[in-house]
C-alpha cells in the first residue's frame, strides 16, 4: 500500500528528534558493535587453535603411552646453564611436524640406529646457551652427556598453553633411551597415513597391533591411547567454540538491552504523538499505514544502528589484533546474522508500540492533551 | 440520488458504556441534510451534539439505526471503510486545528492525499496543496510551520487540509472556538463562500451569532433534536467584514 509516503513521514519523525535518534540507535551500535567484536575474538582465537593442530602434520594419528612423565633436564655448555626439555624422536619427526630447520640439518636415520650423541635444538635454547654463537657444530652437555649440535628449529612461538615452543632439544630417540633418561618406554608415536581415506582402519590396526604386543586380554582396557589429528581438533575447537558463543551471548544481551532502548522510546513517541495519530486517522489514515509508519521508525533506528555497530564492530577488532595483539577474524557470516538480528530487534521490539499506536480510537486520540 | 439529500440520519442511538452504566449520549434522531446546506448543530454542552458530530464523520459508528451518507448505508462499516470515507467524502475542521506541529503549511495540506487511493506525483500534491491554500488566502505562506501562523491562518490552513480532497460534506466543530471575533468572521466568509460554491458545511458551534453565519439551525437537547429552523435573518460575514473595516479607519 502506501509505504513510500509512509517512509517519507517515519524518516522526518526520526530526524526530527536527531539527539534522541543518535542515543536509541546507540544501544544497537554498542551491542551489534560488540558481538561483532566479541565474536570475532572467538573466531581468531578459534583460527589460531586450528592453525597449531594442523601444524602437527596432515593425516597424522597419534598414540601415547597409558604412564606419561614428563620433566626439565639440565643442560649446558661451557659456562652456561640452561634447563629444558628433551624430546627423542625419530628422523621423520620434522617432515611430519612439518617443522623445518632454520640453520643446519636434522639428524639422520643412521644417527637413531647407531643412538648416535646428536641433537637439534629451539631458537630459545640457542640463545639462551650459546648467545649470539652460532650452535651448529658446538657441543652441549646433557646430563653431561656431549651432545653435538646438528641444527636449529624455525621459531614457533608460544602454544596456546603458552608454553615456548622453541624451548626444546630434539634428539634421536635411543639416543635419549640409553644415554640421558634411561630405559626402553616410548611416550608418543607419531603415524603419518599416505592415504587420508585408510586413516580409520590404520587406527584399528594400531589399536590391534599394540594390544597384541602389550599382552593384553580382550576385555581389558588399553594401556594406551591412540587420538587421530581430527579428534584433537574437536577437542581443541569445542573449548574456543564455547568461549566464542559466551562471548557472543555476552554481547547479545546488550543487543537486547538496546532493543528495549527502542521500545522504551517508540513508546513515548507514540504517547508524545497521540493527536497526530489522531489527525492521521481522521484524514483517512488506516490502522495499518499508523503501524508501518511506527515499524519504519523502530527498522530504521535498529538497522542503521546496526549498519554504524558493524562499523564500530570491525574497527574495535582491527584495534585489539593491532595493539592488544588478539588475534581476530571477522567473519562475513558474523557480519550478516548481526546486521538481520538487529532489523529483527528493530521489528520485535517496534511492533508493540506500533501496534498501540494502530489500534487508538481516532475520537479518543484527538482528544488526547 | 436519494431526493438530493446528502446526510440521512434514521433513528441514531448512542449508548456508551462506562462499566455497569450504560450513558446514553444521542437517542432516536434521525436528520436529513440536502447538497449545499449550511447546517449549525447547536446545543449545551453535553446535549449530544458532539456525540452527533462524531457520527456524521464517520469517526464513530452509531449503536442503532442507520447513517446514509451520500445514498451508501454506513453505519455498519469497519475501520478501515470508515477511513476511507472520512478520506474521499468528508473534510474536518476542529476547534484547536488539530494541524501536525514542525510540518511546513504544504504538507499539513498535503495529508489526506498521503491515505488517499489516488496516485498522484510530487509535483502534482504540491501544485493542488498550494492551489487550495491560495483559495482560502494563504498564497506566499505555504513553507510556514504552525508555530509561525496566528489561530485564523492555522484554522485556514486546516480548512485547505479539509478540501484537498473534494468532499462532500465539510464539517466543522467549534471552528471559531478559539478564535477572536473579527477572526471568527474572516473564517465565515470562507465557509459561506464555500457554501456558495455548493459544498455542504455542517457545523458545530454554540455561539448563537455564529450559527446565524448558517441556513440552518438544528438545536439539541439531552440527546434529542429539540428544534430545526430555517435562519431566517442570515449574517453575511462578508459585509460584516467591511463594515468593521470601515468603522476602525
Amino acid at each position: 500500500m502506501r509505504v513510500a509516503p509512509t517512509f517519507n513521514v517515519a524518516l522526518r519523525a526520526l530526524r526530527r528528534n536527531k539527539l534522541r535518534s543518535v542515543l536509541t540507535a546507540l544501544g544497537i551500535i554498542i551491542g551489534v558493535g560488540a558481538v561483532i567484536a566479541m565474536v570475532g575474538i572467538g573466531n581468531g582465537a578459534k583460527a589460531q587453535v586450528e592453525a597449531q593442530i594442523a601444524s602437527l602434520g596432515q593425516n597424522v594419528i597419534l598414540i601415547f603411552s597409558g604412564s606419561t612423565t614428563s620433566s626439565g633436564i639440565r643442560t649446558g655448555w661451557g659456562g652456561a646453564n640452561w634447563f629444558t626439555r628433551i624430546y627423542g624422536e625419530s628422523a621423520d619427526y620434522f617432515d611430519i611436524r612439518q617443522w623445518p630447520l632454520a640453520d643446519g640439518a636434522p639428524f639422520t636415520s643412521q644417527d637413531v640406529r647407531s643412538a648416535n650423541k646428536v641433537c637439534v635444538i629451539g631458537r630459545t635454547t640457542a640463545t639462551q646457551i650459546y648467545g649470539n654463537e652460532n650452535p651448529i657444530g658446538q657441543i652441549l652437555r646433557i646430563k653431561e652427556v656431549p651432545f653435538t649440535v646438528t641444527g636449529v628449529l624455525t621459531p614457533k612461538g608460544l602454544s596456546t598453553q603458552g608454553v615456548d615452543q622453541d624451548d626444546i632439544v630434539i634428539m634421536p630417540y635411543t639416543s635419549a633411551m640409553k644415554r640421558v633418561i634411561g630405559g626402553t618406554n616410548l611416550r608418543n608415536i607419531n603415524v603419518q597415513i599416505a592415504d587420508p581415506q585408510q586413516l580409520e582402519a590404520a587406527q584399528q590396526q594400531i589399536v590391534s597391533l599394540l594390544r597384541q604386543r602389550h599382552n593384553i586380554r580382550p576385555g581389558r582396557d588399553d594401556d594406551f591411547t591412540v587420538r587421530n589429528q581430527q579428534e584433537i581438533a574437536q577437542a581443541a575447537t569445542a573449548t574456543s567454540r564455547v568461549m566464542t558463543l559466551l562471548l557472543g551471548a555476552i554481547a547479545g544481551v546488550s543487543l537486547v538491552v538496546g532493543g528495549i532502548g527502542i521500545m522504551n522510546i517508540m513508546l513515548v513517541s507514540v504517547t508524545e504523538r497521540t493527536r497526530e495519530i489522531g489527525v492521521r486517522m481522521a484524514v483517512g489514515a488506516h490502522g495499518a499505514d499508523i503501524l508501518t509508519q511506527f515499524l519504519i521508525e523502530a527498522v530504521t533506528l535498529s538497522s542503521v544502528g546496526g549498519l554504524i555497530g558493524i562499523v564500530c564492530g570491525i574497527g574495535a577488532s582491527k584495534i585489539l589484533s593491532v595493539y592488544a595483539n588478539w588475534p581476530t577474524l571477522i567473519s562475513i557470516s558474523s557480519v550478516a546474522i548481526a546486521f538481520l538480528f538487529s532489523a529483527a530487534v528493530g521489528i520485535f521490539f517496534g511492533f508493540y508500540p506500533a501496534r498501540k499506536a494502530a489500534a487508538l480510537d481516532p475520537i479518543e486520540a484527538l482528544r488526547y492533551e | 440520488m436519494n431526493n438530493g439529500a446528502l446526510v440521512r440520519l434514521i433513528d441514531v442511538h448512542k449508548v456508551y458504556r462506562t462499566g455497569e452504566m450504560e450513558v446514553p449520549a444521542v437517542r432516536g434522531v434521525s436528520l436529513e441534510i440536502k447538497r449545499g446546506e449550511f447546517v449549525a448543530l447547536m446545543g449545551a454542552s453535553g446535549s449530544g451534539k458532539s456525540t452527533l458530530m462524531n457520527i456524521l464523520g464517520c469517526l464513530d459508528r452509531p449503536t442503532t439505526g442507520h447513517y446514509i451518507l451520500d445514498g451508501a448505508d454506513v453505519s455498519s462499516l469497519d475501520r478501515d471503510r470508515l477511513a476511507d470515507i472520512r478520506n474521499g467524502k468528508i473534510g474536518f475542521v476542529f476547534q484547536n486545528f488539530n494541524l501536525l506541529p514542525r510540518t511546513s503549511a504544504r504538507e499539513n495540506v498535503e495529508l489526506p492525499l498521503v491515505y488517499s487511493s489516488q496516485r498522484l506525483t510530487h509535483s502534482e500534491l504540491r501544485e493542488r496543496a498550494n492551489g487550495v491554500l491560495a483559495s482560502v488566502g494563504l498564497a506566499g505562506r505555504e513553507d510556514h510551520h504552525p508555530s509561525q501562523l496566528s489561530g485564523g491562518q492555522q484554522q485556514r490552513v486546516a480548512i485547505a487540509r479539509a478540501l484537498i480532497n473534494q468532499p462532500e460534506v465539510l464539517l466543522a466543530d467549534e471552528p471559531t472556538g478559539n478564535l477572536d471575533s473579527r477572526t471568527s468572521i474572516e473564517i465565515m466568509v470562507i465557509f459561506q463562500q464555500l457554501n456558495e460554491r455548493g459544498i455542504t458545511v455542517i457545523m458545530v458551534t454554540h455561539e448563537p451569532d455564529i450559527a446565524a453565519y448558517a441556513k440552518r439551525n438544528v438545536m439539541m437537547r439531552d440527546g434529542a433534536i429539540l428544534d430545526d429552523h430555517l435562519v431566517s435573518q442570515r449574517s453575511d460575514a462578508a459585509s460584516q467584514l467591511q463594515q468593521q473595516h470601515a468603522s476602525t479607519l
